[in-house]
């Protein structure tokens, strides 16, 4: 990232020279790095007639697991982690004479996800065969949804944290193309060594959510920022467990550059992206690229690239060669999925418990990442980045709503120590919020403390640190321990505050003459004497009396 | 044996030795149809499925290429066949037909009862005219397709072949009904098979397509289909002729949805899971071509072929799309028909009488399977589960002859069928012996 930063700023440079040699050409400065969050930003077009830089255009292509606990079309259990080829049923592994039966639950799910994107659910879709011949795709095709898919035509709005200090939150959308169910295929796994391929079909068939975004994004900050939201909203729908480290969530990535107003240029497609992190560099990495391409004079091919962590690059797979046909085919053995709108609409003799009826979907729905957000801000009177963040991490809302409930203090208060204090530690070792070694009740304990004035604020953050190290320790206890409880005794601090004085004449003649800031000169003595438990406020205006 | 004592044993089977099919690796027995060689839990009645006809990839329109061998008509060893042919009947034999061919010839020995068989162009009418025994092409999802290996998942139906209509409806009414393994089956409509005792004849309407009397049709077939209509006449029967002008395409039509369909079925034999697997195995790519050469014979290979073209992107809209449309157009002519005042269609059901081997074997399997289907296939690619009309095709006895019925009346098809036979009846020779 550092050094595509370089290489911006020295090809900025480059432009402001050549611009300096010619008062008439101007030239309008994109910004090529895209690692940073200006890729968004809409800067002033200056010149229309001069050549604009080139930018990337991404689309997303993401699967997403059906969270069921059977497969699609078949009764086998669906589970990670099972011992090879344990859950897979005759269907799964196309025994001639089974057929596919439709599992009602794979069905809601991506009618609840279609809802939550905004989409128009298709109360009739269709569903074909796609064919192709791979080891892991035991019966030749696979069965799609490709001329008619269960929800079309909708918007994921994500947000993003920009700005200079990254706390402002712009609001971006995507839309989403088409919403459709098809089954997964199993894995294979390449024993190098025996020079052969080991085939597991626990995967087989399992439901999957194929959700299109269209190319609206222009960066891999935005796609990021996309499938996190995403991820949220799945989870929170309950309809995908969204764990990309597990396969739950597949996110390939369409990635081409173009001068904004030309036509699109190349795409080529990113696979093999396992984490959000690696979704944003291998996008940026592939913009990079293909700009680096274009510039030399180069064409960008459209081919699949995988996405290499290590080394942080793309590279080509070799095994995608030429177009394939996919033979397209209806599925003879599926008729066409009905989705009834309300319960008025169901013919008779149709029983509200064997069919899908949008109606009560969608009166079902859970809270959303988006609304739950807003709620937040209004409930608590907190920032918007705040609640940005809150939501963002899992497990840290409720962690945040534990600690008001034990607490008196203000959630405006409180929401610093949550969002800058515990998570910050918790990001610095690389652990869930679930893994705190402070609890929320611990927590709203050390609030207390400072709060009722028996510490102060510095303190307060000097306790925490060693709350975090010796878990179990209430902050009390502690405070107890290492003597850090605040110092309110006026007369002792008189005492401290008067040697103070006595000792520095030329500070006190300074503060006398109408130099106040040396006070604070003064305060940072007597919180030394008092090895900071000393209780500010007191202290200043003990101190201002003996000055005045 | 009688009726009621099929019914008491076929009923305490439930569905389970009928629509249960075993698959037992390379031991795909059957014609499309896995049969498992059982007695049934009543133990008395031991009834024998074979299916020998041809095993899984091929589809032999003459039951001749099966991989135990091919089946033999039994009525090529009845002693007035003989006398009259002078043939010897090990060497010089004649075929079943197809490709349920195996079935047909266990019902027409009197191994069996019952024998089921597939009927996607016909073929189970096709032995079952051949073999003289009564053949019932159900309409399309009124039987559970679940355990049938599958051809034209749209057009394949299992077929039921006994020696009575009587014992076909009882067989019916068992099998019939909502699987829900098989999301294309629909309920079953209620008192479809009683039949009834009292039946008049000259409250029907039998119709007879003028397009059936196609090239090749013999004169023998002929005129047992004129005498059968003749006798429907006589019995008081309104019997008219009528038109189903798409006849003519209706095979070309067929063939294409027909491939393309297998092309997409056959993909999952790689070898990897089950059935045959080549000792070629340089590759994946190298193990599945050798595998599927090995393991396919010359006409499952060529339909593959042409039905991957159909289903290419470029060609999707000439031959697929353009077929389903002929499809429904060849629907819609029994549509018409049937909505006109006609109760029931009287057609042939094969061109010939049943070959002699050495004369069948002339033409390649391709070209036999066009010439035979043509009577039969319509009413596959008509009786499809979306349709308001539903077509059944009943073959009767030694009369060759097919009865199409309508399904809008239920208790009609029946009684059709039973007055068809008992017609039928009075004209055949003596069966039971």
């Amino acid at each position: 990232m550092a050094a595509s930063c370089v290489a911006a700023s020295e090809l900025l440079n480059n432009i402001k020279q050549i611009s300096a040699l010619g008062p008439k050409a101007s030239y309008v400065v994109r910004a090529v790095s895209t690692t940073s969050p200006q890729c968004h930003a809409q800067l002033p077009q200056r010149a229309r007639s001069a050549p604009q830089q080139l930018v990337g255009v991404v689309g997303l292509e993401i699967h997403a697991q059906i969270n069921s606990s059977t497969k699609l079309f078949s009764g086998a259990p669906v589970r990670f982690s099972a011992p090879p080829n344990s859950l897979v049923s005759f269907f799964d592994a196309s025994l001639p004479g089974t057929l596919p039966v439709l599992n009602k639950r794979c069905v809601e799910a991506a009618v609840m996800t279609g809802l939550a994107l905004n989409c128009a659910v298709n109360r009739k879709s269709l569903f074909d065969r796609k064919h192709y011949f791979y080891a892991d795709l035991p019966a030749g095709y696979q069965i799609t949804q490709q001329r008619l898919p269960i929800a079309v035509d909708g918007v994921l709005t994500y947000s993003l944290l920009g700005g200079k200090k990254r706390n402002q939150v712009m609001r971006k959308n995507v839309t989403i193309k088409q919403i459709q169910l098809e089954q997964d295929s199993g894995k294979s796994l390449h024993d190098d060594v025996r020079s052969q391929t080991l085939i597991d079909l626990n995967r087989a068939g399992v439901g999957l959510m194929e959700l299109v975004m269209e190319p609206d994004m222009s960066c891999g900050e935005e796609a990021a920022a996309a499938v996190r939201e995403l991820q949220l909203i799945l989870q929170a729908l309950g309809t995908c467990q969204g764990n990309m480290s597990e396969g739950q969530l597949r996110v390939d990535a369409n990635v081409s550059v173009h001068r904004p107003g030309e036509p699109l240029g190349v795409r080529t497609e990113v696979k093999n992206i396992n984490s959000i992190r690696y979704l944003a560099r291998a996008i940026d990495y592939e913009i990079q690229r293909q700009i680096d391409v274009l510039q030399r004079g180069g064409t960008v091919q459209n081919e699949t690239r995988a996405y290499d962590s290590k080394s942080g690059e793309t590279l080509p797979m070799r095994d995608k060669e030429g177009l394939q046909d996919y033979r397209f085919m209806p599925e003879p053995n599926l008729p066409p999925l009905i989705l009834y709108e309300d319960n008025a609409s169901l013919p008779t003799g149709i029983d509200a418990c064997q069919v899908v009826v949008v109606q009560k979907i969608k009166e079902g729905l859970p809270e959303l990442p988006s609304v739950k957000r807003d709620r937040l801000v209004q409930m608590y009177e907190i920032l918007p980045e705040h609640s940005f963040t809150l939501v963002n991490e899992d497990g840290l809302v409720d962690y945040f709503e534990a600690v008001l409930k034990a607490t008196k203090k203000e959630p405006r208060k409180v929401i610093g120590w949550v969002t800058n204090e515990l998570l910050g530690h918790l990001k610095q070792q690389d652990m869930s919020v679930c893994q705190s070694p402070i609890s929320p009740s611990a927590l709203a304990e050390l609030l207390e403390l400072q709060e009722t004035g028996h510490i102060s604020s510095s303190v307060a953050k000097q306790v925490f640190q060693e709350m975090w190290r010796s878990p179990g320790k209430t902050a009390r206890q502690i405070t107890q321990e290492q003597d850090l409880g605040l110092v309110s005794d006026t007369a002792q601090l008189h005492i401290i505050c008067q040697k103070v004085v006595d000792s520095h004449p030329d500070e006190v003649h300074a503060i006398r003459s109408g130099n106040k800031k040396v006070l604070n000169k003064l305060m940072g003595l007597v919180q030394k004497e008092t090895k900071g438990r000393a209780d500010p406020v007191l202290v200043r205006a003990i101190l201002q009396k003996k000055t005045s | 044996p009688n009726t009621g004592f099929l019914l008491r044993c076929l009923r305490q089977s439930e569905r389970e030795l009928l629509n249960h099919c075993r698959i037992t690796g390379k031991r795909v027995g059957g014609n499309k149809h896995g049969g498992s060689q059982r007695p049934l839990a009543a133990g008395r009645l031991f009834l024998q499925f074979f299916s020998y006809g041809s095993v899984c990839f091929p589809r032999s329109a003459g039951s001749t290429d099966g991989a135990f061998g091919a089946v033999k008509n039994p009525w090529g060893y009845a002693a007035p066949y003989r006398e009259r042919t002078k043939a010897d009947p090990d060497s010089d034999w004649v075929v079943t037909g197809g490709s349920s061919g195996g079935s047909a010839a266990a019902v027409a020995s009197l191994t069996s009862y019952l024998a089921l068989g597939s009927d996607t162009g016909g073929s189970t009418r096709n032995p079952g005219s051949l073999c003289g025994v009564v053949a019932l092409k159900p309409t399309y999802g009124l039987l559970s397709r679940h355990g049938l290996i599958p051809l034209v998942n749209s057009m394949d139906v299992p077929g039921i072949m006994t020696r009575s209509v009587n014992d076909a409806a009882v067989v019916l009414g068992i099998l019939q009904g909502l699987d829900v393994r098989d999301s294309t089956t629909v309920p079953a409509p209620s008192s479809l098979t009683e039949l009834p005792e009292d039946f008049d004849v000259r409250n029907i309407c039998v119709g007879i397509p003028k397009e059936y009397h196609a090239p090749g049709l013999s004169e023998e077939t002929l005129a047992q289909w004129s005498s059968v209509a003749d006798l429907f006449e006589e019995a008081g029967a309104r019997v008219e002729r009528v038109s189903l002008p798409h006849t003519q395409y209706s095979i070309v039509c067929y063939h294409v949805l027909c491939h393309a369909e297998v092309a997409s079925n056959m993909a999952r034999f790689d070898g990897l899971e089950y059935g045959h697997r080549s000792q070629t195995d340089g590759s994946t790519e190298v193990m599945y071509a050798s595998s599927r050469h090995e393991g396919f014979n010359d006409v499952v290979r060529g339909r593959i072929l042409s039905g991957n073209y159909f289903l290419l992107k470029r060609n999707y809209q000439h031959y697929f799309v353009k077929a389903q449309k002929v499809r429904r157009l060849i629907a819609n002519d029994f549509q018409h028909v049937f909505s006109s005042g006609v109760d029931v269609l009287l057609t042939p059901t094969t061109l010939t009488d049943a070959a002699r081997y050495r004369d069948f074997t002339q033409e390649d399997n391709r070209t036999r399977s066009a010439q035979e289907d043509v009577f039969t296939q319509p009413a596959n690619m008509a009786g499809s589960l979306y349709k308001a009309g539903q077509i059944w095709a009943l073959t009767a006895h030694s009369v060759r002859c097919q009865v199409y019925l309508y399904n809008t009346r239920h208790y009609m098809k029946t009684r059709c069928a039973y007055c068809s036979s008992r017609i039928c009846e009075v004209r055949e020779e003596a069966f039971e012996r």
